[in-house]
């Protein structure tokens, strides 16, 4: 047991001076060149790199569930783009199912509205929702306060992160939007290929690239890959009957409306849609050829000249494919700064 | 831009128009003097009793009610003169709870004077409801609002007036139980146009006594909330039909309901 134990622990610390190195080099949040200003008024809330780590905490810390077993990255796994890879609705506390799709967070900064519905429309106020969720995490938020203030650790890292020992809901959302908002991914290839760092799209996703212009941007808008709208994309209505936007606007004009998702690291938030109900890319497209059906507030451009859907021939397809893949971001899929640190720090003390 | 403009219209616009009407009449903090507002809540001329009660509504339908609470904002007296003074608005709200009787008694610091108006809004306003985190202290902080139930997170905004009890008329849920409830809320939307039951009331207050504010005094204005104009005002609400009203189009009718149940019955100078 010895040897192996000490080379764990070796590898830890190993692990553990590279972590701190590159935190060392913590530059606050940047904005990606090809990227347009945030909507997220950064000066509300700066990133700091106390702020950023004591929202990293946060976001790994069970504490934040009823049972202390369920943090915000049980369902938000960051090699799959901080969704919950592999399960069309997650598990929360005591396993209890949810009924949409975990979506991914990345890019938040940029983001008006959260929730597949958009009920949320303030990244700071996002946290709350999950916390008290009696599926997700089912806690009373003045408990994850309580439990901060008497964690051994807590009150001195609030202080570092802005000014006092104090713990509040504000400071604890802040700190969390800090976290999320450094959650930026802006290096897939079509990145690089977009601000000319050397990289080139193969012929194929060249191609690709050109019929999703034709096809797709419609909603998935650059360079995001959504317009941030909501739409009846024209899957089957759920047997729950989910109504989307409809629940938060209660105009029926909304029914079945959800958020354009981001197609950014598409490849790695397998399942697809706000109930998981596609587990594969060509799904999707195969929906968008054949599937489309004609409900309540179907999107304009799906029946378009009296035809649902999208055309697209096998070959086609498998071009758009091979461009949605050049938006996998494996730098912000690996990045250790965004990685759970609690364990490795664990050692340091 | 086009998100600002879209703010404007549906939470700026009808904020301002509300502020307008306000002109203060003294810089708050120097040589302001305390004034209360109590709140009674009652049934018809009783007083409303927790659970162990059982009252009718207009609609035949008998009740009890297992919890009562509501958010009063924005507070404006009218002094004699004619002037009004406005609550500094960081401390101009309250949450009633039937359950807690010091929550009832809402404590304010006015200019010295008499005051022969009071105008409160019933919930919470839509500038509030939009406004950063950072801001939302007291029973705004999510960790008070929340615990207590008067805050939708997924549907960001706060719930103006709750109401539950158990009635025979209502149908089985499914736990078995017969309960109505009413959770009450809706500022009118943040990107998108939505139900608004923001209530504004104004309660004159000669006919039971102006309120005169003086140093060392302990003036009090008694307000009444006949709860039974929840179920019966311009709408007639059943509990059979409707046992469960939360963020629906419904619930403009209970919001214009309980906009009637506030009455002044007394002044304590």
């Amino acid at each position: 047991m010895n040897r192996g134990y000490y080379l764990f622990i070796i590898g830890l610390l190993i692990l553990l001076s590279s972590a701190g190195k590159i935190i060392h080099g913590f530059e606050g949040f940047q904005k990606p060149y090809n990227f347009p200003e945030p909507v997220y008024e950064m000066a509300k809330n700066p990133v700091t790199k106390e702020g950023f780590e004591l929202g990293r905490k946060l976001f790994y810390d069970p504490r934040l569930s009823r049972n202390n077993t369920i943090g915000c990255g049980t369902c938000h796994i960051q090699g799959a783009a901080f969704t919950h890879h592999g399960h069309d609705v997650s598990h929360g506390i005591d396993d209890r199912l949810g009924s949409r799709n975990s979506p991914p967070i990345m890019n938040m900064a940029w983001s008006k509205a959260f929730f597949w519905d958009g009920g949320v429309f303030h990244l700071d106020l996002q946290p709350l929702v999950p916390i008290t969720a009696h599926a997700e995490m089912d806690e009373k938020m003045s408990v994850v306060l309580e439990k901060l203030r008497k964690h051994p650790d807590y009150p001195a890292l609030y202080k570092k992160a802005f000014g006092s020992e104090e713990i509040t809901s504000a400071k604890t959302m802040k700190a969390l939007s800090q976290f999320m908002l450094m959650c930026v991914s802006s290096n897939s290839k079509y990145d690089k290929v977009m601000r000319r760092e050397g990289e080139k799209f193969t012929k194929e996703e060249e191609q690709g690239y050109k019929l999703f212009q034709q096809k797709c941007s419609g909603c998935h808008t650059e360079p995001f890959f959504t317009d941030y709208s909501f739409r009846n994309n024209g899957i089957a209505i759920g047997r729950n009957d989910d109504r989307g936007r409809f629940i938060i606007t209660l105009d029926t004009l909304d029914a079945y409306k959800f958020k354009v998702p981001s197609l950014r690291n598409i490849d790695v938030t397998v399942p697809y849609m706000h109930d998981g109900r596609f587990y594969g890319l060509d799904k999707i497209l195969d929906h968008y050829r054949y599937g489309v059906q004609n409900t309540p507030n179907l999107d304009p451009l799906l029946k378009q000249n009296g035809q649902l859907g999208i055309p697209m021939t096998d070959e086609e397809k498998a071009r758009i494919i091979a461009f949605l893949k050049t938006l996998n971001d494996p730098q912000f899929l690996t990045n250790p700064i965004l990685a759970e640190q609690e364990f490795l720090l664990q050692y340091d003390k | 831009m086009k998100i600002l403009s879209k703010f404007l219209l549906f939470v700026l616009l009808p904020t301002i128009f509300l502020g307008s009407a306000t002109k203060q009449v003294a810089e708050p903090g120097k040589n302001l003097v305390p004034l209360f507002i109590q709140f009674d809540n009652r049934v018809g001329a009783q007083d409303l009793v927790l659970d162990t009660k059982e009252y009718s509504n207009a609609s035949g339908e008998s009740f009890n009610i297992s919890q009562l609470q509501y958010f009063i904002s924005n507070i404006i007296l009218r002094r004699t003169d004619g002037k009004d003074y406005a609550i500094h608005q960081d401390d101009s709200y309250f949450l009633v709870q039937e359950n807690k009787p010091a929550t009832q008694q809402i404590k304010l610091m006015v200019p010295n004077g008499d005051y022969n108006q009071l105008t409160f809004v019933v919930g919470v306003d839509s500038l509030r409801n939009t406004m950063n985190i950072s801001r939302r202290t007291g029973v705004l902080d999510p960790a008070s609002s929340m615990d207590n139930g008067m805050y939708w997170s997924w549907n960001s905004g706060y719930i103006f007036l709750k109401m539950e009890g158990e009635s025979p008329a209502a149908p089985a849920d499914p736990t078995g139980n017969r309960k109505f409830r009413f959770h009450i809320g809706g500022f009118g939307g943040y990107s998108a146009p939505t139900i608004n039951n923001i209530k504004s009331v104004t309660l004159d207050l000669p006919a039971s006594g102006i309120v005169k504010a003086r140093k060392g005094r302990k003036a009090t204005i008694s307000v009444s909330a006949d709860i039974l104009k929840v179920f019966n005002a311009t709408t007639n609400l059943s509990i059979a039909t409707h046992p469960s009203v939360m963020f629906s189009e419904y619930s403009l009718n209970i919001a214009n309901n309980y906009h009637q149940m506030f009455t002044h019955y007394r002044t304590e100078n």
